[in-house]
């Protein structure tokens, strides 16, 4: 079968491997551009987050590559995504196409579901379980380099003599991962893609602000979302930490790691109940940015999200109370990447001056 | 004893009031609400709530800020479930409402903010009921089981009365006050249109600006959510296969199967707030069913708080006049051949 997936950031170089393993035929849809937004927004209920409607888009343009599946993953609420799957499969049928859309929800919650439409794709794919958890063993590790790849680039970024120069390198990392295939190829990839980051010629003297980037899953990840944010952000000289990566997001879905706990245990005082997607995070992370010393917090957010609606109205309070600043920005369709460059550059600016303030304090 | 505990008169206010309101009383306090919806609650809401949430939101931190200073303590029940259905709950913002109105408004009462999860362990009602009861220091049992009863029997008189298609603000007297009914007059009507939507939509009036009044002058029968039969309600699940997250969600999507397939009607139109999240999904599932069932007109009905009466006016008559002359056409086109 031709199979496609959606594109969460650099993701995609793992899931075409995974689907290709498994004896399907991938599909890596295009990744997102003004023309996925259009496709995307035309068919989607107009109060739709963006994630909805670039996933759309996406699936569209998937559908024009010919694809006859699609996989993602869906959920149980209360956040709208987790229903997302269903209404997409609706507004295909609606435009005529017979793609499906394979719905992934959590393991725990609907064991028996995820089960079976596993062995579906197996199955059609003439794989045996005991090939796949071989190649989703593989596969998780690329996922992983793939991340540590991504933070080290956020590291080194704000330092960079030559502006672009980061992202430039990053671009080729990609494609140097996507031609790994094996765990060895992986490993090796992995160690030359590091060693081509810090090649790169910076200048150590700087000391950056510190920036922490909270807020929904999608946006976080997915550099079309957020228009690029960290890079922006990055070019300015500031050093950016985000909440959230897909492998430590699977890590905490799959129980195999429990750093969300802290958070939540952080927003307790102001927040108690989970009101889904990942508000609770958001308030959570922001408070623990603050105590490791970070000069400031993003809060991204799809417009008309409504876990981070919540977050919002709390972390007015947190901001008081810890002395951070939080800058929300909610992201549409109408976004613009200039508008969204001014109001970084003014936040940024501010927190400049905090920290000058701060110093100068300190030496008198 | 002259206890006031206030409650918000909005939002869940429209389906669980009569059941709260007896039972605060009937163990002794006295139960303040606010004015129902007005330009005052309306500019608070706007002044207090985070900026990005909807309408309805808004006026809730409107009525709070209302009520705030008049009474001794607010009753702000976090809603988590009322039923055990899939992974039903209630849209975020209501699971995490306590706290936006902890967070945003300043010089609040005491704050009893229970959960309301009703879809966990047994006789979970009377439960919550005795938690609310201690926390207002309220430990004689059997008071506060008269008080539960009492308003399980109010609350049950509430919804049949609603189901028989009385509107909340005079169902709401009888069943609180116990006095009899006076059945509404049934307009003369030639055209019937399921209104749907969340209670705190469909029957605020200032919300919406008069739309059953409109509706009854323009010869509409409205039929609501609340007025489908309730086990007929409950067998429109079978028509997905993923249950909706959010209980009033899933009550409009149900009722839209019904008036759909069961009790047919000339059009729908779906009340919705401005930048609702839940409605996203909604309308397009309704706008979808209706238009792969038969064709049924729909117009959606979006409000936020700066809709105009001119605006909700236009938009009915055309629909109305659309489905008058689609009925027409249908009849000419019926007695050319027969």
């Amino acid at each position: 079968m031709k199979v496609s997936f959606p594109i969460m950031g650099n993701s995609y170089v793992a899931f075409k491997q995974l689907v290709e393993q498994i004896g399907h035929e991938p599909v890596v849809p295009p990744l997102p551009s003004s023309r996925t937004m259009t496709l995307g927004t035309t068919y989607s209920p107009e109060f739709a987050c963006i994630p909805f409607k670039i996933l759309m888009g996406t699936y569209l343009e998937a559908i024009e590559k010919g694809a006859e599946v699609i996989i993602s993953s869906g959920g149980h609420g209360p956040c709208r995504a987790g229903y997302y799957g269903e209404i997409h499969q609706r507004i295909i049928n609606d435009l005529g196409y017979k793609t499906k859309v394979i719905i992934f929800d959590s393991v725990s919650m609907a064991f028996k579901d995820f089960f079976q439409k596993l062995h579906y794709i197996l199955r059609t794919g003439n794989t045996s379980w005991w090939q796949f958890i071989k190649v989703y063993k593989t596969v998780w590790e690329k996922l992983l380099a793939l991340d540590e790849i991504e933070l080290l680039a956020h590291q080194v970024r704000p330092y960079e003599v030559e502006k672009g120069k980061t992202s430039e390198v990053y671009r080729r990392c990609l494609e140097i991962m996507d031609q790994a295939r094996t765990r060895d190829q992986i490993r090796e990839a992995r160690e030359a893609c590091f060693r081509l980051l810090q090649d790169i010629p910076q200048d150590k003297s700087r000391k950056p602000l510190k920036i922490g980037i909270v807020g929904e899953i999608y946006v976080q990840i997915e550099p079309f979302a957020n228009l690029d944010i960290q890079a922006t952000l990055g070019e300015m000289g500031v050093y950016t930490k985000r909440g959230i990566h897909l492998s430590e997001w699977w890590m905490e879905t799959t129980h195999q790691s429990h750093n969300e706990e802290k958070a939540k245990t952080a927003a307790r005082p102001y927040l108690k109940q989970m009101i889904g997607g990942h508000g609770i995070l958001s308030v959570g992370e922001t408070i623990l940015y603050a105590r490791r010393g970070f000069d400031g917090v993003v809060q991204l957010a799809p417009f008309s999200c409504i876990p981070e609606i919540v977050a919002k109205s709390i972390l007015n309070q947190v901001s008081r109370d810890y002395g951070i600043p939080v800058l929300t920005i909610f992201l549409d369709e109408q976004t613009g990447r200039e508008g969204l460059r001014t109001r970084l550059e003014a936040f940024v600016d501010l927190l400049q001056q905090r920290r000058q303030k701060r110093l100068g304090g300190a030496v008198s | 004893m002259g206890v006031k505990i206030g409650f918000p008169r909005t939002l869940f206010y429209f389906i669980y009031f009569p059941f709260w309101y007896t039972f605060f009383t009937g163990l002794g306090y006295e139960v303040v609400t606010s004015r129902p919806t007005n330009k005052l609650s309306l500019d608070l809401g706007v002044q207090e709530a985070v900026n990005d949430a909807c309408l309805p939101i808004k006026l809730y931190h409107g009525h709070v800020a209302e009520l705030k200073d008049k009474v001794d303590i607010l009753f702000l029940p976090r809603m988590v479930s009322v039923r055990k259905l899939d992974a039903e709950t209630f849209c975020p913002k209501f699971l995490g409402l306590p706290d936006m109105v902890r967070n945003s408004i300043a010089g609040l009462p005491e704050i009893i903010d229970e959960k309301v999860d009703l879809a966990r362990g047994f006789f979970p009602l009377w439960k919550l009921s005795l938690k609310v009861a201690r926390r207002l220091g309220q430990h004689r049992e059997w008071d506060v089981w008269r008080a539960f009863v009492k308003g399980k029997a109010a609350q049950d008189n509430y919804i049949r009365h609603l189901a028989a298609g009385v509107l909340p603000q005079a169902a709401m007297e009888t069943a609180v006050t116990g006095e009899p009914l006076r059945m509404p007059e049934i307009p003369r009507a030639d055209l019937d249109l399921a209104i749907l939507g969340y209670p705190y939509l469909v029957y605020d009036s200032f919300v919406n600006i008069g739309l059953f009044e409109k509706l009854a002058q323009m010869g509409v029968r409205a039929w609501t959510v609340e007025m489908v039969p309730p086990h007929r309600l409950e067998a429109q699940g079978r028509h997905l296969s993923k249950q909706l997250f959010w209980h009033f969600s899933n009550r409009a999507v149900r009722a839209a199967f019904y008036y759909l397939t069961e009790k047919r009607v000339d059009g729908i139109i779906h009340v919705t707030a401005f930048g609702c999240g839940p409605d996203a999904m909604v309308d397009k599932l309704m706008e979808l069913e209706a238009k792969n069932r038969g064709n049924v007109p729909y117009l959606t009905l979006s409000l936020d708080e700066h809709t105009g009466e001119a605006g909700v006016l236009t938009r009915i008559e055309a629909f109305t006049d659309m489905l008058r002359i689609r009925r027409r056409e249908h009849e000419s086109v019926v007695s050319h051949h027969g």
